[in-house]
């Protein structure tokens, strides 16, 4: 059967850790410490009709690093292509071209549309407010790395709980591994109910103040204007939330902090210098955790 | 002769469908796909007094033998519904409807963002599933889970 990777519900616990060790393997090669050429003469297709920076790149330079190609679609060749064009048909097309496809949709489920109209597998690189399963994967291979171990931790979700793709997609997997988890938002940017009915976690939601010296790892989302029909909606919760040097002078020293990235006034630049900041080191482990994905799929 | 005779007379041969909650038989024909266009007679009694329900809804269906595997479809708005598919005035099978695994083409998806709203050739997809006695779908392109089914019924 062909592997895509969709979902991080299609991925069972083993799975997950599979692909986080074999990323292990690869940083050396990430680094450009060791070659390996274990995709050469296959050709990656990144489709993205979302704009994106950091996940595309990242995806180029783990094809690159393992010796194979890359077309890149931008988000404004995506859409021209598109014109009077289906995304089915686009997909029946591009898979006749290359070896596997990294796609990023606005709409929630086109990934999983893409992988049933394609002839190569597809990787879901973000669909719309729905899933982001290798940040999730990156994020837990960097939770894993820092903190040394994945099971039992707690972490505080700070931000966007509603819309964040990258937050929908880190709960469903932080629930296999046992961890505490605190919500922090603003009211209107609530996880939707249905995580809580689908979810067996531990969850809890709770103010930024009341866990800020527990938590092992507290995740930063940015607000996205993008996803905000109503500017006014936005105003009134954007900068909700701001990490600055006296939050953070608050955490255990062994504590850290992620952020998907980019970051827009979530965390104060002054932050960057202190032990527990480690989102640069995240966008980072990006590449390994995406070579081991790609290996996956492809090999 | 039994109440249900009296609202809606005897068939010689079809498909009978009782013990439908009141006031959904409309919706279990358009689950079905039966409309205008549909060459059978169709008949219908709504708000029929029924010793288990209260009231109910039947429909009857002249000269067609629905699949078992459509009807199973109705347990999404009428998990109670009976079936009685006749034969010469005779009941020639009687069963309950199942509730299926996954439905497809019946139910739309709530979200907006969902591809299965979009232009695309996409039929919408949902697993049926229950949760303490209650029945809901969740779709399988954005995972939007739906309770109150009769109200997306495309």
């Amino acid at each position: 059967m062909m592997k895509h990777l969709i979902s991080i519900d299609d991925l069972k616990k083993e799975d997950i850790l599979k692909i986080l060790d074999k990323a292990e393997e690869f940083e050396d090669v990430a680094l450009g410490i060791r070659k390996c050429k274990i995709l050469e003469g296959k050709i990656l297709a990144n489709l993205f009709f979302e704009p994106s920076t950091r996940t595309r790149i990242s995806f180029e330079t783990a094809m690159k690093r393992l010796g194979g190609e890359v077309v890149n679609v931008s988000a404004q060749e995506a859409s021209s292509m598109a014109k009077g064009e289906t995304l089915a048909d686009t997909i029946r097309v591009v898979s006749n071209y290359c070896d596997a496809i990294v796609i990023r949709h606005y709409l929630e489920g086109a990934a999983r549309f893409a992988a049933e109209n394609s002839a190569v597998p597809v990787i879901n690189a973000g669909d719309g407010a729905g899933q982001h399963p290798t940040q999730t994967l990156l994020d837990l291979y960097t939770i894993r790395k820092e903190c040394r171990k994945l099971e039992g931790l707690s972490i505080a979700l700070v931000g966007d709980l509603k819309y964040s793709r990258t937050i929908h997609s880190l709960i469903k997997a932080l629930t296999l591994f046992k961890t505490k988890i605190y919500l922090v938002s603003p009211e209107i940017l609530s996880l939707p109910e249905e995580f809580f009915e689908e979810l067996n976690g531990d969850f809890q939601k709770a103010k930024l103040e009341e866990v800020i010296g527990e938590v092992d790892v507290l995740y930063v989302t940015r607000i996205q204007k993008e996803r905000f029909l109503d500017e006014e909606e936005y105003k009134k919760v954007a900068g909700s939330y701001r990490i600055t040097v006296e939050t953070v002078e608050r955490m255990r020293s062994d504590a850290i902090i992620l952020h998907p990235l980019p970051r827009v006034d979530e965390i104060d630049v002054k932050v960057d210098k202190m032990r527990q900041a480690r989102y640069f080191k995240q966008a980072f482990y990006g590449v390994p955790v995406r070579m081991a994905i790609l290996s996956e799929v492809m090999q | 002769m039994k109440e249900r005779e009296l609202v809606v007379s005897k068939i010689r041969e079809g498909t009978v469908i009782d013990h439908i909650p009141a006031g959904k038989a409309i919706l279990v024909l358009k689950i079905l796909g039966i409309d205008e266009r549909t060459k059978e007679t169709v008949s219908m009694a709504l708000n029929v007094p029924s010793k288990k329900m209260g009231t109910k809804d039947i429909v009857k269906v002249e000269g067609l033998f629905i699949k078992e595997e459509e009807l199973n479809k109705i347990a999404l708005i009428a998990p109670n519904a009976t079936i009685n598919l006749i034969r010469d005035y005779e009941i020639e099978k009687k069963f309950k409807v199942k509730l299926p695994e996954v439905v497809k083409g019946i139910l739309k998806c709530p979200n907006r963002m969902c591809i299965s709203n979009s232009k695309e050739p996409v039929v919408s997809i949902f697993y049926i599933k229950v949760e303490d006695n209650k029945v809901f779908a969740k779709c399988h392109y954005c995972g939007k889970r739906i309770k109150e089914l009769a109200d997306y019924l495309i």
